[in-house]
């Protein structure tokens, strides 16, 4: 059931509890008590809104860091990422294979900001030995979601056999 | 003043229009209809089987292909049907056709003569008495039984038989109903069908859209298989309705006889299509799997949902309907229907458009949004109550 209500809710997080309920013939006891335990266990992490800020009046940019880093003894590069990771300005941070070791994602008010935050914050973390910025111009897809979507699903007739 | 009408065929000119179609007509006058009445999935087509068409267009494959279709789709069909279903069949026991629909319509120009019997259970898809009509065959209805789950039992396919009795048609999982038949089901109908000599005509479109058990085709028993004419195809599980693509497996001697018709009327089926088939075949597994368990999520709240209404509901174990029987309202059908559209702007199908066992039925279709059958469950419940206070002339 676990797996089954993931993959409803992933997709839209509005289901009412009793929705899922219907949806998975549980109880909504049940649904409750599912869903709490996987926030417990991190395995949901929030309920958030997909939002296309550039389409609204707000001042925003984000762009993509790729983050050059030395390992730790012991701790390999998770002392490293924790630093990274406490900053508000980074929305996203995974370790990577190939030749940078992290990529971010940041966001910012204007380049100035980002760039600004990059060069006195990021890249003087300890144990970053090296950063690279690429900011983002346009944003096609998020989270499985086109942003644009130009299909025209209304052609489906109202009745067929 | 010339009579036109005098000049039609008169099989063409005395077909019963489709309750469909005139349901059709009603809601598509009105704004703001909150639809459950479609018969075909809401998904886009997976887009690696879109962009496979995309790439023959590309690549210059404009051509007819060969009458029974590309070579490497039937082989494909085969691999797939083995794959899925565990049926046995070789590429000269394939035919590629338009859709379904056209399966139908080969199947009974193939094998039916004039006064010719087909058995077909009902309530049932619309096409097949049409279809039985034209080929100058008799339409032999029996009237399943909710009760029943909206099986055949052996009993009452004997009891149609008649010394004309040619073809027996079945739909598992069916439409409008949703019901579906087991192994041990079909078991009980293949001694008689053996004896007697039918064919059976399964149209098999919904197999990928089973959700408590694996789907068991009739053409699995060895004793019968090459009596059997399966009907399938990619518009229900591939979500690929428009791209009127679907095919034939039966004994070559059936599929040799049903090409002759095709190779004339049809020719070939859309070479684009029969490209996006093969990728749909070969990579789609995964992409199906997915819209099934949306099904079945959606399903099961819409009956919960009907049910909690009072609306006695059947849970359906295949296909995308559900068949809600709504005689607790004292309304037939049709009336139901025509009121639900006009009191509240929603429309299903009215269970007697499939055949006069679906009196006393609606079909809803769970090929939506689970927040669109919502509001068109909100809609059902305030029709009720609606009902329920005398607010509704009939
Ligand atoms: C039972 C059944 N058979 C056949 C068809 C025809 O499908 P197609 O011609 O799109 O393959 C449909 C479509 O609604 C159906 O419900």
């Amino acid at each position: 059931m676990e797996e089954k209500l993931l993959q409803l809710i992933e997709k839209q997080a509005r289901y009412s509890v009793s929705d899922l309920a219907m949806a998975l013939q549980e109880s909504e006891e049940n649904i409750l008590e599912t869903m709490s335990e996987l926030e417990r266990k991190r395995v949901i992490c929030g309920y958030h809104t997909l939002v296309n800020w550039d389409k609204t009046n707000k001042e925003k940019v984000q762009a993509l860091i790729q983050i050059n880093s030395t390992p730790e003894r012991e701790y390999g590069y998770d002392r490293v990422a924790a630093r990274i990771a406490r900053y508000p300005e980074v929305d996203t941070l995974y370790l990577l294979s190939g030749s940078s070791e992290f990529i971010v994602e940041v966001s910012g008010k204007t380049m100035q900001d980002v760039a600004m935050f990059v060069g006195s914050k990021l890249a003087c973390i300890e144990g970053v030995t090296g950063t690279s910025t690429l900011f983002v111009l346009k944003k096609y897809k998020k989270a499985g979601m086109l942003l644009e979507d130009n299909e025209d699903r209304q052609e489906r007739l109202v009745v067929t056999p | 003043m010339i009579d036109y009408e005098s000049y039609l065929n008169t099989t063409v000119r005395d077909l019963a229009p489709s309750g469909i179609r005139k349901f059709f007509d009603l809601a598509n006058q009105i704004e703001g209809v909150v639809s459950l009445g479609v018969g075909e999935p809401d998904f886009d087509t997976p887009w690696h089987v879109r962009e496979a068409a995309i790439y023959a267009l590309e690549k210059g494959k404009t051509f007819y292909t060969a009458n029974p279709g590309l070579l490497e789709l039937r082989k494909e069909i085969c691999a797939y049907q083995k794959r899925k279903f565990n049926l046995d069949y070789q590429e000269d026991q394939v035919l590629v056709t338009v859709g379904g629909s056209e399966g139908i319509d080969l199947a009974c120009r193939a094998l039916l003569n004039p006064g010719d019997e087909v058995i077909l259970p009902t309530p049932s898809y619309v096409a097949y008495s049409p279809a039985i009509a034209l080929s100058g065959g008799i339409t032999k209805y029996i009237e399943l039984k909710e009760e029943n789950g909206f099986k055949l039992t052996p009993e009452m396919l004997e009891a149609a038989l008649t010394d004309r009795t040619k073809i027996l048609l079945l739909n598992y999982p069916n439409n409008p109903t949703g019901g579906t038949m087991s192994r041990d089901d079909f078991a009980l109908l293949v001694p008689i069908i053996k004896k007697y000599g039918l064919i059976v005509v399964s149209d098999e479109i919904y197999a990928e859209l089973c959700y408590d058990e694996h789907f068991c085709s009739i053409a699995s028993f060895d004793d019968i298989k090459d009596q059997v004419i399966v009907i399938s195809g990619f518009s229900k599980a591939y979500a690929m309705t428009g791209w009127r693509l679907g095919y034939l497996l039966a004994h070559p001697t059936f599929i040799k006889a049903m090409n002759k018709v095709h190779q004339f009327v049809i020719m070939c089926a859309n070479t684009m299509a029969q490209y996006a088939g093969i990728e749909a075949l070969k990579n789609g597994d995964e992409g199906i799997e997915q819209m099934r368990l949306s099904y079945l999520a959606r399903r099961n709240y819409l009956v919960e949902g009907l049910n909690r209404l009072g609306l006695k509901t059947f849970m359906p174990r295949g296909a995308f309907y559900v068949f809600p029987c709504i005689k607790s309202t004292g309304l037939t059908s049709k009336q139901f229907c025509e009121l639900l559209l006009s009191e509240e702007k929603c429309a299903c199908v009215p269970g007697d458009a499939f055949g006069d066992a679906g009196e006393g039925y609606v079909r809803i279709s769970y090929a939506y949004s689970i927040e669109q059958l919502k509001e068109g469950l909100s809609r059902i419940e305030s029709f009720l109550k609606k009902l329920d206070d005398g607010k509704v002339k009939v």
